[in-house]
């Protein structure tokens, strides 16, 4: 899977242009590009105006919770009294999620500059870029372009002749789902096993090391360089008020023709499933859409035409996520597809919650029963009981993520449940 | 205290501590909230999700979220209590095999809070579980962790983290599979856990229990033995032994933390090889006697040898009580000043030194203080091994932010923690310090104000720095200049700073002048006479610094008054009612050359075992076989014991009651746990019956108490400690008269000197007497092992320390092991020009190359049969850290 895919949806692109252009690794043809713009323009700016233009952009965070970017960076301290850090989330693991590989692999320039315009906009001196572990072969790209930037003047003591110091590390993660969670991230970055922690303190306040620290998505960042450049006006002329700009879509499942899509916020869900990708392959019907990455709510083939917001998934009881929709296809099994799910999310919980720990295990396994022929009517309301406990109740959403598909599964295909049941009591 | 603050409590209004979480609120208005992961030692981790509560609407944990003013706290909404009812399920589904009565009963926190939620196992069944059984973790000798049992709510993983810094343990595997451990498929031996058992004393289900313990009728509080931290222990008693410990929290010394000897290390007073009755050599042969015959045996040969023939050996193992009364009995019975103590092996240049510069030789901190120090310099300290109380204060100040720098020629376990290690030659700390000290004053980083104003001497220090120039130091300590450079910043800029040391400093031929390098390094910075830093001497046994207080030395009476100042021993004379003797007496050493070469022809042995702890100690038993009369007392039969002509069986410390002086200077209560063993009798007991049956008087006390009223009366330092004041909580000397509070840290204002000024000593390096050469070409330098306590007679008969370590090992950098083609298991012969010992090498990086290094607690392999005998001039203190060896396989 993966870029390049054509579609005729008109949008300037802004991260995924030179996808599947392998010189747009090379800093050369990169700066021929424009590369590094974004970057010079920083230098000579004040933190805060940085943090202005992207809060006036209206750019939302892409790590899944669309977090508002802009004012984010102004949680950290405008004083420093210690080092600050930025780290860059490229753990990306949610199933169904594969686009800020694509930045890794294609674009690894555009990823450091916007690191770097961030590190500006937060007073840190240290970036990091925490890489999943199953990325490795991306790895090397991003590495390779790193030492070119560093030795290029762009990484480093006085980058670009502007007496402003910043490093950046690339560090690889040992593959757990776990460490894509912020707090889970800083806790691996910096030896300890990956685990959520409670808040307070904020990253802002005592994060990597200790020191106040902002966490952004690959996708996030890769969007700043031009926003920076263009402006925020120009970025919000895509999108909607609440989401404005453009989003990478990971488009998998029953479909035609899957892959990446950068797209305009906005687009009807229903146009990204049907016309961009395709459909279902074969003539089959579509049965369900997980419409923002496993960790959502599924919604029925009857439910797409919602428009691709932020706010519009949310109203349709669902949620854009990381806009990775999953499509499953009228002859799937969503019970099974649902343990698969459940499975992951078991298997994955860190294990320091109860209610995490514990529940999203019984959920996998009463799932699994019910698959197996072996479900009781009374599992269905264990079930149900489950998703309240593990709604709203532990450190981190890993707990609640779980709940989303799952509650809307036994909402909407109840039918399928007892089916499977057979009217066991 | 923080101000207070109003809330509401499930709708009553209540005061509240502003800086309180709402769980401490909840609870202090015994308002119950159930909770598995909170510890009041620990910080929240909120992890068990059973403290949900509601506060204005919102649920959160009540564990880790503060009050606030006008906070509507409700515990006791439905949501509350169906989130509560959930997760309790949801833990006794899985991790008490179902049941809500297990069998800890109400030790059991999740059985407790089972009942108090009002879970029902019929509610369990609709999980249908499967039967789940996973294997308990016995690997451990003094405790076992069961899975089955364990709620995973990581206060064992925070308390080795947070409290030991260790961090052995943590959470193992995800999900479902968690559990506590190293790392997957490990046993909890294989990890890096020192056995102190503080997380297990902290579990909150009984998945972590201890083996070895019973639960006892009775528990009696004490301080124990072992080393110079001075831990208060509740000892638990069944019948006539010791089944339990448990540290005591409210003795600032240990606030309830113990390690692994103070709280495992007590099964050997219940040995059965205890001696029981005393024995007397016949025909070569020590035989079983009464204790008349031989108490009249010891009493008609010491009068025999009174005066300068007489020599005693008192102990650190000993009460002050008791090394009072030996003092007394060789001073005021015996007419000698021939008495010392095993100080003189370790301490001695502390007192020497110390009282030299500061007029006091003694740690001028108080333990607990030292966590909160900006900055620690240990050096010449294994503390984490040899105090490990005392490590978890540097834990305490690390975690807080606070800077250490280590200096030790062996990359010790603290290492790893420190902010500057360095590794310095064996022998080098003169030119070490020297060197960082003419750097703090070429960086102006001293403190002219404080030394203008407090000491003395300072230009003459100065015009000495001079010779320490960087290359010199460097060719010294074979440590690039400019890391010494960087601790002298880092202690200098870092107040309040604390020196730490130990017997790195002390056990050298130049040990007094180590002790006066560093008491100059904390006047130059004005880091004496404030609290958390000042120069820290760790003592190394229970009551080193009592025995040296009580003057079981032979040139100072009780309380550091010296022996040939007249007044003074008027002052004794008339108080004991006997002429005292104006000269003073032999040390350790001397004592016993003097029986191959001088007057010494009895010997009195209290509690010490020269066979295997003096330096040179082939030329110790040679003096023990050859002096006309040995009289050993002891619990055990000792190495020492064996050229005994008389051995007496002695109490141990849970058998007598008395005190101890700790090394922060805190006199505390030792008591009768249980009554002695056999027919042994206490230390006290038995020299007190020598003198009646010698005829003197003086030596009718009652109890221990009434000793230390003699104590005080003449012992201005602790003119006001009675056994009613420290009943339950020690006192730290100076404490002179009754209503005084005792001391936390010395010299706030003035030096106990005369003039009050602190004195500047320049100093001139020395090299270590003996260096490596072609014959013998590596260094060895002495150790301890945490497991282990001095010659290990104690140690070595608790079963579950003789597993964790049974024997001597020669630690030895893979270099030079490569060099002699010695792997780690190899047998190895060690040879020194005074003998050779066998043991079995273990290639270690902690050695660094050329130099090896061994305990001495071993009787198989006995250390100190090559240590080298030569000793400083001022403390007469031998050479135990360094001497030359050559290796090769055995
Ligand atoms: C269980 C879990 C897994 C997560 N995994 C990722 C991830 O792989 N990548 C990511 O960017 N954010 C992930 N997040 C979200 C991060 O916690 C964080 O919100 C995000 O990195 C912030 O970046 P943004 O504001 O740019 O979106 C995860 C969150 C949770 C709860
Ligand atoms: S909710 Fe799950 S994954 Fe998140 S911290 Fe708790 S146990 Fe770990
Ligand atoms: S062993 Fe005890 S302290 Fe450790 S996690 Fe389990 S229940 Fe908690
Ligand atoms: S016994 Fe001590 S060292 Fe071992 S795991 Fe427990 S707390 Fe850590
Ligand atoms: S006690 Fe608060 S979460 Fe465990």
């Amino acid at each position: 899977m993966g870029f390049p895919h054509d579609h005729d949806l008109e949008i300037g692109t802004i991260l995924s242009r030179h996808f599947g252009d392998p010189k747009a690794r090379e800093l050369d043809t990169w700066l021929t590009y424009g590369g590094y713009e974004g970057l010079k323009q920083a230098v000579e700016m004040d933190p805060g105006e940085i943090t202005t233009i992207v809060k006036d952009s209206g750019l939302r965070g892409r790590g899944g919770a669309g977090f508002p970017t802009g004012l984010k960076w102004s949680f950290m301290p405008q004083e420093k009294s210690g080092p600050h850090y930025l780290c860059c989330n490229a753990d990306e693991s949610e199933p169904g999620a594969f686009k800020d590989r694509e930045i890794l692999r294609w674009v690894p320039h555009l990823l450091i500059e916007g690191c770097l315009i961030a590190a500006r906009a937060i007073r840190a001196e240290h970036a990091y870029i925490y890489v999943r572990g199953e990325y490795f072969p991306f790895t090397s790209i991003l590495n390779d372009a790193v030492v070119e930037a560093y030795e290029a003047g762009y990484i480093g003591r006085d980058i670009l002749g502007s007496g402003w110091d910043c490093d950046l590390t690339v560090h690889i993660g040992a593959g757990a789902y776990i460490a894509g969670e912020e707090t889970g991230l800083m806790s691996s970055l910096t030896g300890g096993r990956a685990e959520p922690k409670i808040k307070p303190p904020f990253p802002a306040q005592s994060g990597v090391f200790g020191k106040p620290t902002t966490v952004n998505n690959v996708e996030t960042l890769a969007a700043v360089p031009m926003i920076l450049i263009n402006g925020a006006d120009w970025y919000r002329q895509w999108g909607t008020e609440k989401s404005p700009g453009t989003k990478l879509w990971c488009c998998s499942g029953h479909l035609v023709r899957p892959g990446n899509y950068e797209l305009e916020l906005g687009v009807p869900l229903k146009d990204v499933i049907y016309d961009v990708c395709g459909g279902a392959p074969d003539g089959k019907k579509i049965k369900a859409v997980i419409p923002g990455g496993s960790s959502t709510a599924m919604l029925t083939a009857d439910e797409l035409d919602v428009p691709s917001t932020y706010e519009g998934l949310q109203e349709a009881g669902s949620s854009l996520g990381t806009a990775s929709p999953i499509v499953l296809n009228e002859d799937t099994n969503i019970v099974r597809a649902m343990r698969r799910i459940a499975d992951f999310y078991a298997h994955e919980s860190c294990g320091q919650c109860v209610q995490c720990r514990e529940g999203t295990s019984w959920v996998a396994k009463i799932l699994k029963r019910i698959e197996d022929g072996d479900g009781r009517l009374s599992d269905l309301d264990t079930l149900y009981d489950l998703c309240e406990q593990l709604t709203g109740r532990t450190i981190c959403v890993l707990a609640d993520s779980v709940v989303f598909p799952l509650r809307s599964s036994l909402d909407k295909f109840r039918d399928e449940y007892e089916a499977l049941i057979g009217g066991r009591a | 205290m923080s101000p207070k603050i109003e809330i509401s409590l499930n709708g009553s209004t209540v005061e509240a501590d502003a800086s309180a979480t709402v769980l401490e609120v909840a609870l202090e208005h015994d308002l119950f909230v159930p909770h598995l992961c909170h510890h009041p030692d620990l910080e929240p981790a909120g992890v068990c999700r059973l403290c949900l509560v509601e506060v204005d609407g919102r649920m959160v944990t009540a564990c880790n979220t503060p009050v606030t003013a006008g906070a509507k706290i409700r515990t006791d909404t439905p949501t509350v209590q169906q989130t509560r009812l959930g997760a309790v399920e949801l833990l006794l589904v899985n991790h008490h095999g179902g049941t809500i009565d297990c069998e800890e009963g109400e030790a059991c926190d999740l059985n407790r809070i089972a009942r108090f939620v009002g879970a029902d196992e019929a509610r369990l069944g609709r999980y249908r579980p499967p039967d789940r059984t996973l294997p308990v973790d016995g690997s451990n000798p003094f405790f076992t962790f069961d899975p089955g049992l364990c709620v995973l709510c990581g206060i064992c993983v925070r308390t080795c983290d947070e409290i030991v810094g260790v961090a052995a343990i943590d959470f193992v595997k995800r999900g479902f599979d968690t559990t506590i451990g190293s790392a997957p498929g490990k046993q909890w031996i294989d990890s890096d856990c020192v056995s102190c058992g503080e997380c297990v004393e902290r579990c909150p289900t009984g998945s972590l229990s201890f083996t070895g313990f019973e639960t006892p009728e009775y528990e009696v509080t004490t301080t124990c033995t072992y080393c110079g931290c001075g831990c208060g222990i509740h000892l638990g008693v069944s019948g006539d032994r010791i089944v339990s410990a448990r540290g005591q929290r409210e003795n600032p010394s240990n606030e309830g933390r113990l390690c692994v000897k103070g709280r495992f290390g007590f099964t050997f007073v219940n040995s059965p090889e205890r001696l029981t009755t005393p024995l007397i050599r016949r025909n070569g042969a020590l035989e079983e006697a009464t204790w008349d015959e031989a108490l009249d045996l010891v009493a008609a040969r010491f009068s025999a040898a009174r005066g300068d023939a007489f020599a005693a050996i008192a102990s650190a193992k000993l009460t002050n009580e008791e090394n009072y009364l030996i003092q007394k009995f060789s001073r005021a019975v015996m007419g000698t000043n021939n008495v010392d103590h095993c100080a003189r092996l370790c301490h001695s240049p502390s007192v020497a030194g110390l009282v030299q510069s500061f007029g006091s030789g003694a740690m001028t901190s108080s333990s607990k203080d030292l966590g909160d120090a900006r900055c620690i310099f240990a050096i010449g300290t294994n503390t984490t091994a040899a105090h490990p109380i005392i490590g978890l204060q540097i834990m305490r100040s690390i975690r807080a932010g606070g800077r250490l720098i280590v200096a030790n020629p062996r990359e010790i376990e603290l290492a790893r923690h420190a902010d500057l290690f360095i590794q310095h030659r064996a022998g080098s700390d003169v030119a070490l310090l020297m060197g960082m000290m003419r750097v703090i004053v070429e960086e102006g980083l001293h403190d002219p104000e404080f030394i203008e104003s407090r000491c003395e001497n300072f230009e003459a220090f100065q015009e000495s720095l001079a010779e320490y120039d960087d290359a010199t130091v460097e060719e010294k300590t074979g440590v690039p200049f400019a890391k010494i450079a960087e601790a002298a910043r880092m202690y200098a800029e870092n107040s309040p700073a604390a020196i730490l040391y130990a017997m790195g400093i002390t056990q050298h031929t130049h040990g007094t002048d180590n002790v006066l390098a560093t008491s100059n390094l904390a006047m130059l910075t004005g880091n004496v006479g404030v609290p958390s830093g000042g120069v820290n001497p760790l003592r190394g046994q229970s009551n080193v610094q009592g025995a040296c207080d009580m003057g079981a030395l032979p040139n100072v009476y009780p309380g550091y008054q010296k022996v040939e100042l007249p007044e003074v021993r008027a002052k004794f004379e008339q108080a004991w009612g006997a002429d005292l003797d104006d000269a003073p007496g032999l040390t350790h050493l001397e004592i016993l050359r003097g029986v191959t070469a001088g007057p010494i022809r009895a010997i009195y042995l209290v509690g010490e075992n020269p066979a295997l702890s003096e330096a040179d100690a082939t030329h110790a038993r040679e003096a023990m076989e050859k002096v006309d009369f040995l009289v050993v007392q002891d619990i055990f039969l000792t190495e020492s014991a064996e050229y005994a002509d008389v051995v007496l069986p002695a109490a141990s410390f849970a058998e007598k009651d008395g005190t101890f002086t700790n090394t922060e200077r805190r006199v505390q209560r030792v008591r009768k746990v249980i009554p002695p063993v056999g027919e042994s009798r206490s230390d006290a007991w038995i020299t007190c019956e020598i003198a009646r049956r010698m005829g003197a008087s003086g030596f009718e006390f009652e109890s221990a108490e009434a000793v230390m009223e003699e104590i005080a009366s003449l012992t201005p330092s602790y003119g006001g400690i009675t056994h009613d004041r420290i009943d339950q909580v020690g006192l730290q000397w100076p404490c002179p008269d009754p209503s005084h509070p005792g001391t936390r840290y010395l010299h706030a204002e003035t030096f106990p000197r005369p003039g009050g000024r602190g004195r500047f000593v320049p100093l001139e390096y020395r090299p270590p007497d003996e260096e490596p050469d072609a014959e013998y070409p590596l260094v060895l330098t002495t150790e301890r092992s945490l497991y282990h306590y001095h010659t290990a007679t104690m140690t070595r008969r608790v079963p579950g320390l003789e597993t964790l370590r049974s024997e001597e090992l020669v630690e030895i950098h893979p270099r030079d092991a490569v060099e002699l083609q010695i792997a780690s298991g190899d047998r190895v012969r060690v040879t020194s020009r005074r003998g050779e010992v066998e043991a079995h090498a273990l290639v270690t990086e902690a050695s660094p190359p050329g130099t090896i290094s061994m305990t001495f607690h071993f009787h198989e392999s006995p250390t100190n049969v090559l240590t080298n005998a030569a000793w400083d001039p001022v403390a007469k203190i031998p050479e135990t850290k360094v001497c030359a060896v050559r290796v090769e396989r055995a």
